[in-house]
């Protein structure tokens, strides 16, 4: 118990120190990879729980992202400027204070998202694959189309004007966060619960698993930090376009989560990174990039049908343990 | 009233557009259980085709009925080898990977197609030629209907009825249904199932090249990108009705065409794009497989 703590006190540090350093060592297009590239990591590996752990196919997970960069971004704009006068007054460091406001916006994000989560995840109680799928991809484009019908937030013109507080230290935390839970979660009852459903729904169920309440867990989980994910987006591009969050953002996440190899944590985080880093690389062939990119992902789908990795985690040499090992795939 | 009246003729005709799209979504999930999202960008290829074909036959500058039709099959023929080709270099190969894997093949052809035709076509809006005179006919009641309207009921009507013709009455037909009952037993009979899945393919290629003339008639702006949306709504549609089911594809497909007009003629055109899942979710909640879809029990 204690080395968890010396080693979360240590990967605090590191994250602090590393984000004085990496602004000023990287150049700044650098650097805007590397935050997108964290946030797709949330993004996938969150999904990751729903799709991968639990089986069930979702589709929606840009809708969720929208609620939490929406909501995230009203908040620190039109609620909580009045608590950073306040903080500075009292003689709180400004830095301090960004970071107060971000996480809490970003918590009351996440939690609207994990909201809307359960909204979506009840119906998974009456359909069932494809189906389901459908539905999920609908509710994206119906939240969508709301953003794009309250003026409020402004609506097509999008939203511009979040302050920019988000840095390397958040989206380190919250992909270190996410990334940690989706372990604790793969070696625990409930993971194994969630395991079983993805493997056969009814034997789970004939077993005593409560499968509803589990899709339901990990549609909430995994909906809450989509909305982180929007939030630290929200705040990091400080501008917010309904256009952003079509269906093809969930697509690109689904298609992270498969590269990877579906199921696979360590998987999910690699083909996050990868599938950031590939059109930027792609940048030089300049209006074949996106050609090249498709052609790339099909002919990777023919060749690895299994992701990357499989179902297989990637080993660290400092995990103490063996991962957890993983029923066989079946293709569901 | 007479405007309720125009809203329904423009409902059937915006329906009988996403009726043919669904077709394809829906037989090739009947058979494959694979949600081909490159069809709607097969859709946009066919209005391409058609477009480039007017310009070489030389229909643009004499329109006529057929010109008309002469461009509308070199659409659906060029659609339809690009059909077999997509199923033969793509599908095929994952055909015994995992759903997903194939979903995912699915997109990157479809992010293919979109790109390419960015590349090839240019980005910029193309303008359809006017392969008929559009002529309003009135119906009566203050209300009016293009012959342009009317022709794509009709050639909807007859490429359906060919269609049923096909699946309920020829060999080719009944292969289909045998490999979409069951592709294994299909296969023990001695039925070339490669051979009919690829047939698949390219009939569906066919309708929904033929709806993307329709809808260049129609709407005369066209686009690389301009098969997303109608996609999404003709799968969408697909499945209000029951997918794999042949007719329900096209109640699903009257349905859609008929909510969104109506949507952007009482509520906001901004709406135009929700109106389509609100339905689906509604739907689905109180029947679980579509409209006309067979609830199947689940086996143990």
């Amino acid at each position: 118990m204690n080395a968890r703590l010396v080693r979360t006190v240590l990967g605090l540090l590191a994250l602090l120190a590393l984000n004085m350093l990496l602004p000023r060592a990287l150049n700044p297009y650098f650097f805007q990879i590397l935050i997108l590239c964290g946030i797709n990591v949330i993004l996938a590996v969150s999904l990751n729980l729903v799709n991968g752990l639990t089986g069930q196919f979702s589709i929606g997970h840009a809708g969720f992202m929208a609620i939490g960069a929406y909501t995230s971004a009203v908040v620190s704009m039109r609620v909580l400027p009045g608590l950073l006068d306040a903080m500075t007054a009292a003689g709180v460091p400004l830095a301090v204070g960004h970071g107060v406001i971000l996480l809490l916006a970003t918590l009351v994000g996440g939690a609207l998202a994990a909201l809307a989560g359960l909204a979506v995840g009840l119906p998974s109680l009456r359909l069932r694959g494809d189906y389901l799928a459908i539905v999920t991809l609908g509710f994206g484009e119906i939240i969508r189309v709301l953003i794009l019908n309250i003026d409020a937030v402004g609506g097509a013109r999008g939203l511009s004007g979040v302050p920019n507080y988000t840095n390397f230290f958040w989206v380190g935390l919250w992909a270190w966060i996410v990334i940690a839970v989706s372990y604790h979660l793969l070696g625990s009852t409930h993971g194994r619960a969630m395991l079983a459903i993805r493997e056969d729904e009814i034997a789970a169920e004939a077993l005593g698993v409560p499968t509803t309440r589990y899709k339901v867990t990990a549609f909430v989980v995994s909906a809450f930090f989509a909305g982180v994910a929007g939030a630290l987006f929200a705040h990091y591009l400080s501008y917010l376009n309904p256009s952003t969050f079509t269906f093809l953002k969930s697509i690109e996440v689904i298609t992270m989560i498969v590269l990877g190899g579906l199921g696979s944590v360590s998987g999910a985080v690699l083909a996050a990174v990868a599938l950031t880093i590939l059109p930027e690389a792609l940048r030089a062939v300049k209006e074949y990039r996106m050609v090249i990119y498709a052609m790339l992902l099909i002919v990777l789908m023919i060749t690895r049908p299994q992701g990357l990795l499989g179902t297989g985690e990637l080993k660290m040499p400092w995990s103490r343990k063996k991962a957890a090992p993983m029923p066989t795939e079946s293709a569901s | 009233m007479q405007e309720f009246l125009q809203q329904i003729v423009n409902g059937i005709t915006w329906g009988s557009v996403y009726a043919l799209i669904a077709l394809g979504y829906t037989m090739v999930y009947g058979i494959l259980r694979l949600i081909n999202f490159a069809h709607g960008d097969v859709f946009m290829l066919g209005a391409f085709i058609a477009y480039y074909a007017a310009g070489w036959f030389g229909v643009q500058t004499h329109p006529s009925t057929g010109g008309a039709l002469l461009v509308l099959f070199t659409a659906m023929a060029g659609a339809g080898v690009a059909g077999f080709l997509i199923e033969r270099f793509a599908y095929r190969s994952v055909r015994k990977s995992s759903r997903l894997t194939a979903l995912i093949t699915a997109i990157g052809v479809s992010l293919l197609l979109e790109n390419g035709g960015l590349l090839l076509f240019g980005t910029d809006p193309k303008f359809f030629p006017q392969l008929v005179t559009v002529t309003k006919i009135p119906l009566g009641l203050g209300v009016t209907v293009t012959n342009i309207q009317i022709l794509i009921v009709v050639v909807s009507l007859i490429l359906m009825a060919v269609l049923r013709w096909i699946v309920i009455s020829t060999k080719v037909g009944k292969a289909m249904r045998a490999v979409s009952f069951n592709r294994d037993a299909a296969t023990l009979m001695g039925i070339h199932t490669d051979r009919i899945i690829s047939f698949t393919f390219v009939l569906g290629a066919t309708l929904a090249a033929a709806a993307g003339v329709l809808v260049g008639l129609m709407n005369p702006k066209i686009d690389p990108l301009m098969g997303i949306m109608p996609g999404l709504k003709a799968f969408v549609a697909a499945v209000v009705g029951g997918i794999g089911n042949i007719p329900g594809a096209v109640l699903g497909g009257l349905i859609m065409g008929m909510a969104e007009v109506m949507v952007v003629g009482y509520v906001s055109s901004t709406y135009r794009d929700a109106i389509a899942f609100v339905l689906l979710i509604a739907i689905l909640l109180f029947r679980p497989s579509g409209l006309l879809g067979k609830h199947q029990a689940e086996k143990v």
